[in-house]
C-alpha cells in the first residue's frame, strides 16, 4: 500500500515525536510531584522544578505522613489515609452488592414502573450534589451520623447506587436468558439464579464496579468537606487542609509528598487494572 | 418473569433511598430556596425573594460569568485535544497501550491532587516562571494564577489536563467503530489521510461529539474540588463558580435560602444539558 517509503518514514517519525512530546507533557505534573517531594525546601525555592534533587531526602514524605499540621493537630496524613479506607471499603462493598441485586431484579423481573424507576436512577447519577447537601446535612444530624465515618459511608453508598445499578443492569440485560430460564426450570429460586448463575459469571463487571466506586469514593471531596470533622476527614479533605490552610512557610515538598500519598492508591489500581478502569469510564459515560 | 413479593421487597430500600435522598431532597432544597432561611432552615414561604437577591449579587454574576468562560474553553479544548489525541493514537502506532495509559492516567487522580500539583506548577514563585528564570530566561513571566483576570484560565488548564485522556478514549472507541468500507473506498479514490478524517470519519462521529459534550458540560457545571484545591476561588472571588458560591452562601455566609436557590439553578442547568440527551438515548435503545 505504501508506495513511497521515504516521506512516509518522515511522517511516522514526526508522529512519534509529537506523541512522545505529549506523553512527557502529560507525565510532567506527576514527575514534578515526585522529584520535588524528595528535595529539601531550599532547593525548590532556589531552583528548577524539573531538576532532580541534588540532595535526596525522604523527610517530606515522613513529615506529610506523620507530623504535618492538619488543621490544629500535627498528625500528618496517616489518620486520614486510614479514614479514607474506613469509608471506601464498606461503601464500595455495600454499593456494589446493592447494585448487583438491583441490576438482577431490574433485568430478570417485570413490574410496573420499572422503566421509570431506572430513568429516575439514571438521572440521579448526574445531579449536582449541591442540591442535596443541606437536607443531607440535616438528615445526618438527625441520625446522629454528622461528622462520622459511618455518615460518610452512608452518603457514598446512597449516591453510588445509581452507578452500580446502571453497571449491573446493563451487564445482566446482555446476559444469555436461556441460562437463567433453564436454571429456573431446574428449580433454582430467586437467590439460586443470582448466586449460582449470574454472580459467578459477573467477574469482569464486579471488577469494573469495584474499581469505579473505589476511585470515585477515594477521590470524593464535597461530601467529605461538608459532612466530616477533624476526626473523620477523608484524605482529600485533609490534603486540601494541609496545602491551603498552612499559615507559615509553604512547604512545597511536603505538599507534593502529601499529594502523592493521596494519589498512590488510585494510581496503583489504575496501573494494575487500567483496562477495567477504562471500561468503567465508558460504561459510566455511555449510559442507557 | 413477573416480579413476586421478594424481588419487590429487595428492591424497595433502593427505591426508598432514591425517592427520599435524591428526589425528596431536591424538593426540599427547592422549597428552601423559597423561604427566608439563613443559618438554619426555616419553613416560612418567602416567594422568589432569594432568587431576586441572588440575581442582584455580584458574587453570583461573577460565578456565572466564570462558568461560561470555564465551561466554554474546557469543553472546546478537551474535545479538540481528545479528538486529536485519538487520531494520533489511531495511526496503528507501536506501544499504543502505553500512550493511551499515559494520556488517561490523570482521570484516576483526585481533583484535589491535580489542583495541588498545578497550584505550585503555575505559581510564579516556585513553578514554571521560577524554573525558567533559573534556566536563564529572566524575562519570562507567567503569573496567571495570581492575576484575577487570568486565574480562571489556570482552572481550564488543569481541568483539560485531567480529562483530555478520557475524551480521547471516547473518540478512540468511536474511531474504531467507523465503517472501514467507506474509508477504504475513499483511499482507493486517492483521498489523503487528513481528507479522509475531515470528510469521511469525523462526520460519522456525531454521537461521540454529543456524548463528550454532555459529559464535559455536566462536569463543568459540577466542578468544585479543582477550584478549591487550585485557587480556593481566588484571587479574591475571581475563580468562583456556582458550586463555590453555593457552598459559601450556604455554609459560611449563613444565607441558606440563597445557597439553595443557587443549587436549584445548578440542577436546572444540568437538566437542560442532560435530560434531552438521556431522552434521545432512551428512545434509541427502545427502538433497538
Amino acid at each position: 500500500m505504501d508506495k513511497n517509503n521515504k516521506p512516509l518514514a518522515a511522517s511516522r517519525l514526526a508522529l512519534y515525536a509529537v506523541l512522545v512530546f505529549l506523553a512527557l507533557l502529560f507525565l510532567m505534573p506527576v514527575y514534578v510531584m515526585a522529584v520535588n517531594s524528595l528535595k529539601p525546601l531550599d532547593e525548590i525555592r532556589n531552583g528548577n522544578l524539573l531538576a532532580l534533587p541534588q540532595l535526596w531526602t525522604s523527610e517530606p514524605w515522613t513529615t506529610a505522613w506523620s507530623t504535618a499540621q492538619i488543621g490544629v493537630q500535627p498528625t500528618g496524613l496517616k489518620p486520614y489515609f486510614i479514614n479514607s479506607f474506613l469509608i471506601v471499603v464498606p461503601a464500595v462493598v455495600l454499593s456494589a452488592l446493592i447494585g448487583a441485586l438491583n441490576g438482577y431484579i431490574l433485568t430478570q423481573f417485570k413490574f410496573r414502573g420499572s422503566n421509570a424507576l431506572f430513568a429516575a436512577m439514571l438521572f440521579s447519577v448526574f445531579i449536582p450534589y449541591q442540591v442535596v447537601l443541606i437536607p443531607m446535612a440535616k438528615t445526618l444530624g438527625f441520625l446522629g451520623l454528622a461528622g462520622t465515618i459511618s455518615g460518610l459511608v452512608f452518603v457514598n453508598v446512597v449516591y453510588g447506587i445509581g452507578f452500580t445499578t446502571l453497571f449491573f443492569r446493563n451487564y445482566y440485560a446482555a446476559f444469555p436468558q436461556e441460562l437463567v430460564r433453564s436454571a429456573r426450570m431446574d428449580g433454582a429460586g430467586f437467590f439460586g439464579v443470582l448466586f449460582r448463575i449470574l454472580l459467578p459469571s459477573s467477574g469482569p463487571m464486579i471488577v469494573v464496579t469495584v474499581i469505579w466506586q473505589f476511585t470515585n469514593i477515594w477521590n470524593e471531596f464535597l461530601f467529605g468537606a461538608s459532612f466530616s470533622d477533624y476526626s473523620s476527614f477523608p484524605l482529600t479533605v485533609a490534603l486540601n487542609n494541609l496545602v491551603n490552610s498552612s499559615t507559615g512557610v509553604k512547604e512545597y515538598n511536603v505538599h507534593f509528598a502529601g499529594a502523592f500519598i493521596a494519589a498512590i492508591p488510585t494510581l496503583v489500581v489504575y496501573m494494575v487494572s487500567g483496562k477495567y478502569f477504562v471500561r468503567g469510564l465508558m460504561a459510566g459515560s455511555v449510559k442507557g | 418473569m413477573r416480579a413476586g413479593v421478594l424481588p419487590k421487597l429487595l428492591l424497595s430500600p433502593s427505591v426508598l433511598l432514591l425517592l427520599v435522598c435524591v428526589y425528596g431532597y431536591i424538593m426540599f432544597t427547592v422549597y428552601l430556596s423559597f423561604t427566608s432561611s439563613t443559618l438554619m432552615p426555616v419553613y416560612d414561604w418567602a416567594g422568589p425573594a432569594s432568587y431576586h437577591r441572588l440575581f442582584g449579587l455580584e458574587n453570583w454574576s461573577v460565578s456565572l460569568g466564570n462558568l461560561v468562560v470555564f465551561a466554554g474553553l474546557y469543553i472546546g479544548i478537551a474535545i479538540v485535544l481528545g479528538l486529536g489525541f485519538a487520531i494520533l493514537i489511531d495511526q496503528r502506532i507501536r506501544a499504543e497501550g502505553l500512550f493511551r495509559s499515559v494520556f488517561l492516567y490523570p482521570m484516576a487522580l483526585s481533583f484535589i491532587v491535580t489542583g495541588t500539583a498545578w497550584k505550585w506548577l503555575l505559581d510564579p514563585g516556585v513553578g514554571l516562571e521560577n524554573t525558567l528564570h533559573h534556566l536563564g530566561w529572566e524575562s519570562f513571566s507567567f503569573n496567571w494564577i495570581k492575576d484575577s483576570d487570568m486565574a480562571i484560565y489556570c482552572v481550564v488548564i488543569a481541568a483539560v489536563w485531567q480529562t483530555t485522556g478520557f475524551v480521547m478514549a471516547l473518540f478512540l472507541a468511536g474511531l474504531r467503530g467507523v465503517d472501514a468500507e467507506v474509508v477504504n473506498a475513499a483511499r482507493v479514490d486517492g483521498a489523503r489521510t487528513w481528507q479522509i478524517y475531515l470528510k469521511v470519519i469525523i462526520p460519522q462521529l456525531g454521537p461521540v461529539f454529543l456524548s463528550a459534550f454532555v459529559i464535559l458540560a455536566h462536569m463543568a457545571i459540577k466542578s468544585y474540588d479543582l477550584v478549591i484545591a487550585l485557587t480556593n476561588g481566588g484571587p479574591g472571588r475571581s475563580t468562583w463558580l456556582p458550586s463555590v458560591f453555593m457552598y459559601q452562601y450556604t455554609f459560611t455566609r449563613n444565607e441558606m435560602a440563597v445557597g439553595a436557590a443557587s443549587a436549584v439553578l445548578m440542577l436546572l442547568a444540568i437538566g437542560v444539558v442532560v435530560l434531552p440527551y438521556l431522552f434521545s438515548e432512551y428512545r434509541k435503545v427502545k427502538r433497538g
